[in-house]
């Protein structure tokens, strides 16, 4: 009946073999342990401490989208261009992330309605190569804007990266300005931009899309900056203010809207969208 | 006195040599000039070997030469009645990025760059040309500026990257960063971009998502440090070598991949070397670039530029 409980229900349960290993969740923050189970139909939030646990496009988009969403075709784009290797090829590295996300880049974008709200969503995978934007991402995310301006919607994108990806060298550099030029068009279409930032959004992600919405949310708790703390601390040898660059802190600084638990943000965001997307011409 | 970078200590040898022989045939009457003539031409020799084969590491020290010439040395040299404009409007005034009105070679531009500084106290005035959120705000401010008057803009990059501090985050660093890229890429204005030392993240792209990006031959442009690049993927800075050649940091890597327009040489042994005409080899290739605008329209100049970054891949 409400979308909580068929969110509840459609939630597909990965473990074929229910073993110890993952019929128990540990939350990240608290420690607690939950039945795996029990975790997910609480959409992934600790239910001891509100800790939003990470999760990837597939369990994103089943609990925003209305019934009957579609997930768009992925870009294809050039693979290894620099041929790079550190300890392990970079063409290695990607084939391990394929197979153990079974997606093909860090960014899905699918199609649908939010309490009958029209929008595309595209979902940034943090399991997959820390969700690093890449040529992949960047086409994906040229990809998901474009749809909207083709069924004349919202683009909402949810963020979750460390940042650009390194193996792609100055190529990942220039997804900022492409998907920039994205964003450019959309705007210009008259359509609305909303950023949903989730836990880790920082680097080269933060300092172009997740930073350009005409909404900016976060989810409570999400670790959200430029530079990494360690880096921070090496530079600049200050001790961290207590919660730095946590949503709330964002929110005290002035650099989101809000700050939306999850199992709000599927209203908040039919909300947004029902007051952002353009009235239909008067017939 | 000059600085010798590590790679260039067979070459620093042969100049003192010369510069001994010098003081002693001074000195005395004795007649070396045919000694001489031969040491320097062979430390020229070296010199031009040297550089004519620069690894990616030794042209990131090159790129960050304390004697390279800056953004200060450029104005002075190549922009007439320059005009400084400072402050965001908001907070302060960021040292870090210097922009202003002047001419080059009678075109009336916007220059905007980062200073380094060069010497301590420069150094730390310009905090070593990483940019605070102001920064990027006054460039933006100055882009808006200048867009509505039609007047092109010139950014010279030169920036280890943005600085990574409290203050700097809890001001949406992240943010001043994406709303600078997004200002370049809006403009109706020409905008040519150069990448004069270290081309350094998004400190960098910030300021450089134009029509044309040009790179000095010997500077670096990377998505990274290469010691940041190896600290996180070897897990030591000492592989910051290996970082650099797998990043392709280089010009001519930059080039074939079709992230960078041209690149501008530099004379043998480096832009520190032969600073006046490394200035004036590039004030010359930015008129150039400026002129190919003459006659398109901004809606044409604003497209080609979104087209060049949309079809990067
Ligand atoms: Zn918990």
């Amino acid at each position: 009946m409400s979308w909580l409980n068929r969110v509840r229900q459609s939630i597909p349960f990965l473990p074929k073999r229910e073993t110890p290993d993952n019929l128990w969740h540990k939350c990240r923050e608290c420690g607690t342990m939950v039945f795996t189970k029990e975790y997910q139909e609480n959409l992934s939030v600790c239910p001891k401490c509100d800790h939003h646990g990470r999760i990837g496009p597939r369990a994103r988009f089943e609990q925003i989208f209305d019934p009957g969403y579609s997930t768009l075709p992925q870009p294809q784009v050039r693979e290894d261009p620099l041929k790079f290797r550190d300890s392990k090829k970079y063409t290695d590295r990607i084939k391990a992330a394929r197979q153990s996300t079974g997606e093909q880049d860090a960014l899905i974008n699918a199609s649908g309605t939010i309490e009958g709200e029209r929008a595309v969503i595209g979902v940034q995978d943090f399991a997959f190569m820390g969700g690093s934007m890449g040529m992949g991402v960047g086409a994906a995310f040229v990809t998901g804007a474009r749809a909207a301006i083709e069924a004349r919607c919202p683009y909402i994108i949810f963020t979750a990266a460390g940042g650009a990806r390194m193996q792609e060298g100055i190529l990942s550099l220039m997804q900022m300005p492409k998907t920039t030029v994205a964003i450019a068009e959309l705007k210009e279409a008259g359509l609305p931009y909303i950023v949903v930032l989730t836990d880790p959004t920082t680097g080269g992600v933060t300092a172009s899309y997740a930073m350009l919405g005409d909404v900016q949310i976060s989810e409570p708790g999400a670790l959200i900056g430029f530079a990494g703390q360690r880096v921070i601390e090496s530079t600049i040898r200050e001790k961290l203010p207590e919660g730095f660059q946590r949503a709330e802190y964002l929110l005290d600084h002035g650099m989101v809207d809000m700050v939306v638990h999850r199992k709000d943000l599927r209203e908040r965001l039919a909300k947004l969208v029902a007051y952002l997307t353009p009235q239909k011409a008067a017939a | 006195m000059a600085t010798y970078l590590d790679f260039e200590k067979p070459i620093a040898e042969l100049e003192a040599r010369v510069a001994e022989l010098r003081d002693t045939a001074a000195a005395g009457s004795l007649n070396i000039d045919a000694e001489v003539d031969k040491l320097e031409a062979k430390a020229e020799k070296l010199l031009r070997d040297t550089y004519g084969k620069l690894t990616p590491w030794q042209k990131t020290q090159v790129a960050r030469h304390p004697e390279r010439p800056h953004f200060k040395d450029y104005i002075a040299a190549l922009i007439n009645d320059f005009v400084p404009l400072a402050g965001d409007r908001a907070f302060a005034d960021d040292q870090a990025i210097i922009g202003g009105l002047g001419t080059l070679s009678g075109r009336k531009v916007m220059v905007i760059g980062h200073e380094k500084g060069d010497d301590t106290a420069s150094r730390i005035k310009h905090n070593f040309g990483m940019a605070k959120p102001e920064g990027y705000r006054k460039a933006i401010r100055l882009m808006q500026l200048a867009d509505r008057f039609g007047i092109p803009v010139v950014t010279l990059v030169d920036t280890p990257g943005a600085f990574p501090g409290v203050q700097a985050e809890e001001r949406g660093q992240a943010e001043a960063i994406a709303r600078s890229t997004e200002e370049c890429l809006a403009l109706s204005v020409p905008i040519v971009a150069v990448i004069v030392g270290e081309g350094g993240s998004g400190g960098a792209i910030a300021l450089a998502a134009a029509n044309r990006v040009l790179m000095l031959e010997h500077s670096v442009y990377a998505v990274i440090s290469p010691e940041g690049c190896a600290s996180i993927l070897w897990r030591t800075a000492e592989k910051a070598a290996d970082a650099a050649e797998a990043m392709r940091v280089t010009a001519d890597h930059l080039k074939e991949l079709g992230v960078i327009d041209r690149i501008v040489a530099e004379p043998v042994g480096g832009a520190h070397r032969q600073r006046e005409a490394a200035i004036a080899t590039l004030g010359a290739a930015i008129g150039e670039e400026l002129d190919r605008y003459a006659g398109m329209t901004g809606a044409q100049i604003r497209s080609e530029r979104r087209q060049k970054f949309l079809s990067i891949a």
